[in-house]
């Protein structure tokens, strides 16, 4: 097993697969159905090896496994580094899982230009997983920021009416975030004479330049989190995006800016992320509160779904900075939780948008009747985002409020308040599209969930329950990682205090 | 001074003045039939040159710096290599003519003499070690430069770029060599060896000096056009036929722009404090115009030429950096930046519509559809001028941004970046209108050559990245030997 490069397979298979569909010729029809086809093997194959990686893994160690290491700019000290620890194991396994997922859930709803879409999806995939195993900053923003061109096009070109807007505004916003981060990594190649991330790791920065990159990393990751203020982009990216796009959107890019904070900024930026965390904590309860109080005013279901994953991300960014086991732990499970919970949520709204072609929250109502399988679904989904226990939604807000509640009261109160609107906003959406009775024709009409869509839902659930039931097997790998990175923070956060102690005695 | 090895060094550039008085016989006795063999006949002189240039590597030997002429001339490792970029820029844009000027009218042969004088006038103000030599170069190349932006000579606009590109370069060219001669009047030598050892820190230069230099600027900033001296090149881009635009984005540029370099760094590289601050605010000006000025052009080699204005924004900040860094950011930049231009404009070759050349960017909507292939390659294009990863143009700004974080230039980076955010916007508005947009109506088939141009840049600027060393280290080296001198 050892000797296969099973990350560099994981990567870069999709690419095999998307060279495959370039190549197709011949009718219309015969190439939109091979490239489904190709498209989804590719994915599935891909799935199959990151399983391997979970049941290769060993989840004792804190350090990162299947590493794979080879030269690229020698003379630089910049190398092609790949590996993962529990902490970015679980975030390829998102990844590897929802593109499958979106490649079924555009089987029908995507006609024009198949190919391009099947190609666009599997290159996003490879970019995402390498970004999530890379150990090398360069590598790294290859792949972080390589994933904003097959987005923009996968907006632009299969999105809803305000598609340009929207594609624009996607990739401004975030390209102007991540730039920043460039020079701030340029620095942090500068300073410790290697752009590995494992030095970086390990590397104590002086806290005045901490300070600066803190900011610059902030820049970009808020951004893609996305934190309040910067969320604008959100909610317009996934009303025009194509329902595939926004379940990878949601499902996974979102954690591309929680997984940069627990990766680059808490442990390479120890106390700069001390000094900064109560600004990160009132960014994110008014993230918490204010979104919520927005979602419960939208009449568009995707608009309504994507504030509210600005109000669950906020308690990712809460949980990361409390820098506590729980919190920590709580953000992982809650970003894996909302990775799965709002991809499927999107995924309902596309059944219904396949079958009425609105996302009008008015035009719907009593669907329980003619959908019972969709309801439920939705039911399983809705709740799971409310965050009912025995759902993943319940474990990973729970764990972050008992990591907020150690640090600082307040913030755990105020926090709280957004499960309660939470509830609210999700419970209105649901009474008023599944319950009540039927008014128009083209509502009753309506066909429950095809075959192919209990198919996609199915796995889903599966896993929201999983996670909610018995989320030990998903914390458990990350334990050894998550302890680590602690201790990593709280040691160069006393040897701080006590160089700063040291220099006000000396003299 | 009397055997033929002392000639040897500037072999390349007495070949190419030579290859080009031939053609010229050859051409006033063959006639006009004979324009496309000749134009293919001065490909291959192209590539001659090039062996030549490369001919003290290819006998075994490394590249050493060899002054002769009396001073007047150098070859160096950073001349081998910026010559080889300028004639693999000539010879593609050469490449890229053939056809269009027969389609034009405009087949006539002069283009192919009038391209290699060019280019013998570019290398020699590469090989320049003296403000003569420098000067010899520079007229020689921009004098045929001014007769090829005139050339489809009917055209009330592409005379119009002719003459407006005459007047104000003989302005510069002015400039440059009254800042040349107060250099000399206050040094008493005009060679950049005898400069370099005069001023050696910032004290030993007086205010005629300075002035002297504020001037060689000016003309080598308009040389390359660099705000404030840019004023020239939309209208230039815009009236001259395509592929003399498309020559004139990359080949003199690149041969002003390492000019540039060779005399802020030889010469005058004691006075770096003092010379620092104009590259660094033309530098800014540049790039923020570049982005900002892009965003209402609706000709689509205008937009270029405001792109070309941004690019030459990020190479200087290499200069600005002013160390080994700094050269080979410049080095890598102006390599991939070569063929994300000659690709460009070889799509934009492509865009003739029942036999007439179109030029608006709105042409290109729905390219997706009707040309998948060349809207591919121009969508590669675009991105990489964005500096997206993992396309070539993100290496190229990554090793510029290196070597400003690395000189202690934090600021002139952080504008950089942001300028490079605002660019993105009308870079990825081609990509809007090609992939977006419904078509207008499909172009004319491209041609082979065209289309073998694109694929070769397409293939350069996509795997870059995969196997970045050659270029990356072949400039590393060049950059530190012209320091370790």
């Amino acid at each position: 097993m050892a000797s296969w490069p099973l990350l560099s397979l994981t990567t870069f298979l999709p690419l095999l697969g998307a060279l495959a569909i370039i190549v197709l010729r011949g009718r219309a029809e015969d190439v939109a159905r091979n490239a489904r086809w190709i498209a989804l093997w590719t994915s599935l194959i891909v799935f199959a090896l990151s399983l391997a990686l979970w049941a290769g893994f060993d989840p004792t160690r804190a350090d990162f496994q299947f590493v794979e290491k080879r030269d690229w700019l020698p003379d630089f000290n910049i190398t092609y580094h790949m590996g993962i620890d529990g902490i970015s194991l679980f975030f390829v396994l998102l990844s590897t899982f929802l593109t499958p997922i979106c490649v079924v859930a555009s089987w029908v709803a995507v006609t024009q230009r198949v190919k391009e879409y099947m190609i666009a999806f599997l290159v996003l995939e490879t970019l995402m997983v390498g970004m999530f195993c890379a150990l090398d900053f360069v590598l790294f923003y290859m792949f972080f920021e390589g994933v904003l061109i097959p987005m923009f096009l996968i907006i632009g070109m299969w999105g809803g009416p305000r598609r340009v807007y929207a594609a624009f505004k996607f990739f401004l916003y975030t390209l102007l975030g991540s730039v920043l981060m460039l020079l701030a990594i340029l620095a942090i190649y500068f300073t410790t004479g290697s752009s590995d991330i494992t030095e970086a790791l390990s590397f104590n920065f002086p806290p005045q330049l901490q300070t600066w990159l803190w900011l610059a990393f902030f820049a970009s990751f808020a951004v893609k989190v996305p934190m309040w203020p910067v969320h604008t982009w959100l909610p317009d990216a996934h009303v025009e995006a194509p329902t595939a796009g926004s379940v990878i959107l949601a499902g996974v890019l979102l954690k591309m800016g929680g997984y940069g904070f627990i990766r680059f900024s808490l442990p390479m930026f120890p106390e700069a992320s001390a000094m900064f965390a109560p600004f990160v904590f009132t960014l994110s309860v008014v993230a918490i509160i204010y979104t919520s109080l927005v979602a419960l005013a939208q009449e568009d279901m995707k608009k309504l779904i994507a504030y509210s994953s600005v109000a669950h991300m906020g308690f990712v960014t809460i949980g990361i900075f409390t820098v506590t086991p729980e919190g920590l732990q709580g953000a992982m499970i809650q970003m894996l939780s909302h990775g799965v919970v709002s991809a499927a949520l999107f995924l309902c709204v596309g059944v219904i948008y396949d079958r009425l072609h609105t996302r009008d929250i008015g035009r719907y109502g009593g669907l329980a009747d003619n959908m019972p399988k969709y309801a439920a679904a939705f039911m399983i989904f809705m709740l799971a985002s409310v965050g009912l226990p025995g759902t993943s939604g319940f474990v990973g807000e729970f764990l972050s409020l008992i990591g907020a509640f150690q640090v600082n009261s307040w913030v755990a109160f105020l926090a709280t308040t957004g499960i309660i609107l939470g509830a609210a906003y999700m419970l209105y959406l649901y009474r008023r599209v599944v319950f009540g009775t039927i008014t128009r024709d083209d509502v009753r009409a309506m066909l429950d969930l095809s075959p192919r869509e209990v198919l996609i839902f199915a796995p889903m659930i599966a896993v929201v329950l999983w996670m909610g039931l018995y989320p030990a097997s998903f914390l458990a790998p990350m334990q050894p990682s998550i302890a680590n990175l602690i201790e990593r923070v709280q040691v160069s956060q006393r040897d701080a205090a006590g160089a700063r102690l040291a220099a006000t005695v000396t003299p | 001074m009397n055997s033929l090895a002392d000639f040897l060094p500037a072999a390349p550039e007495i070949f190419l003045a030579l290859s080009a008085l031939a053609l010229l016989v050859l051409g006033a006795y063959a006639g006009e039939r004979a324009t496309m063999a000749l134009n293919g006949l001065a490909v291959l002189l192209l590539i001659g040159a090039a062996a030549l240039v490369l001919r003290p590597v290819l006998a075994g030997g490394g590249i050493a710096r060899q002054v002769s002429y009396y001073g007047l001339y150098v070859t160096d490792g950073l001349g081998v290599f910026a010559k080889l970029l300028v004639l693999l820029g000539a010879g593609l844009s050469l490449i890229l003519a053939m056809r269009y000027n027969e389609r034009e009218g405009i087949g006539r042969f002069e283009f192919a003499v009038l391209t290699l004088t060019a280019t013998s006038g570019m290398l020699t103000m590469i090989a320049a070690n003296d403000l003569i030599s420098l000067y010899l170069g520079l007229e020689l190349q921009s004098l045929s430069l001014y007769v090829m932006a005139a050339f489809a000579r009917d055209s009330v606009r592409s005379t119009e770029a002719g003459l407006k590109y005459f007047v104000l370069g003989a302005v510069a060219s002015g400039m440059l060599l009254f800042g040349a001669s107060m250099v000399y009047g206050f040094a008493g030598t005009t060679n950049f060896d005898g400069l370099a050892k005069l001023f050696t820190d910032n004290d030993s230069a007086g205010i005629g000096v300075i002035a002297g230099i504020v001037f060689i600027s000016v003309g080598l900033a308009f040389k390359c056009s660099a705000v404030p001296f840019h004023m020239w090149t939309p209208d230039v881009y815009e009236g001259a036929p395509t592929p003399v635009t498309a020559f004139f984005s990359v080949a003199p540029k690149i041969a002003a722009l390492v000019l540039f370099l060779r005399v802020m760094l030889d010469p005058f590289g004691g006075l770096f404090a003092e010379w620092r601050q104009i590259i660094w605010a033309i530098s800014v000006a540049s790039m923020v115009l570049g982005a900002v000025a892009a965003i209402n052009q609706r000709n689509i080699k205008r937009l270029m030429a405001y792109s070309s204005i941004g690019h030459v924004g990020y190479a200087l900040i290499g200069l600005a950096a002013g160390s080994a860094a700094g050269v080979r950011g410049i080095l890598v930049y102006l390599s991939i930046y070569l063929f994300m231009n000659i690709g460009t404009f070889a799509v934009i070759l492509c865009m003739r519509r029942a036999g007439k050349m179109v030029e608006g960017i709105e042409d290109l909507a729905g390219l997706s559809r009707t040309h998948p292939g060349l809207a591919l390659a121009l969508g590669i294009f675009m991105f990489s001028m964005a500096g997206i990863p993992p396309l070539a143009g993100f290496f190229a700004k990554f090793y510029i941004f290196m070597a400003a974080i690395d000189a202690g230039l934090p600021v002139l980076a952080v504008i950089g970046v942001l300028a490079s955010v605002v660019g993105a916007f009308y870079y990825l508005r081609i990509v809007k209108l090609m992939y977006f947009d419904e078509p207008k109506g499909s172009f004319d088939a491209p041609g082979r050559e065209l289309q073998a141009v694109v694929l070769l840049s397409a293939l350069v600027i996509l795997f870059f990245f995969a196997w970045p060393d050659p270029l990356v280290n072949a400039a590393d080296a060049v950059a530190a030997a012209l320091f370790a001198g």
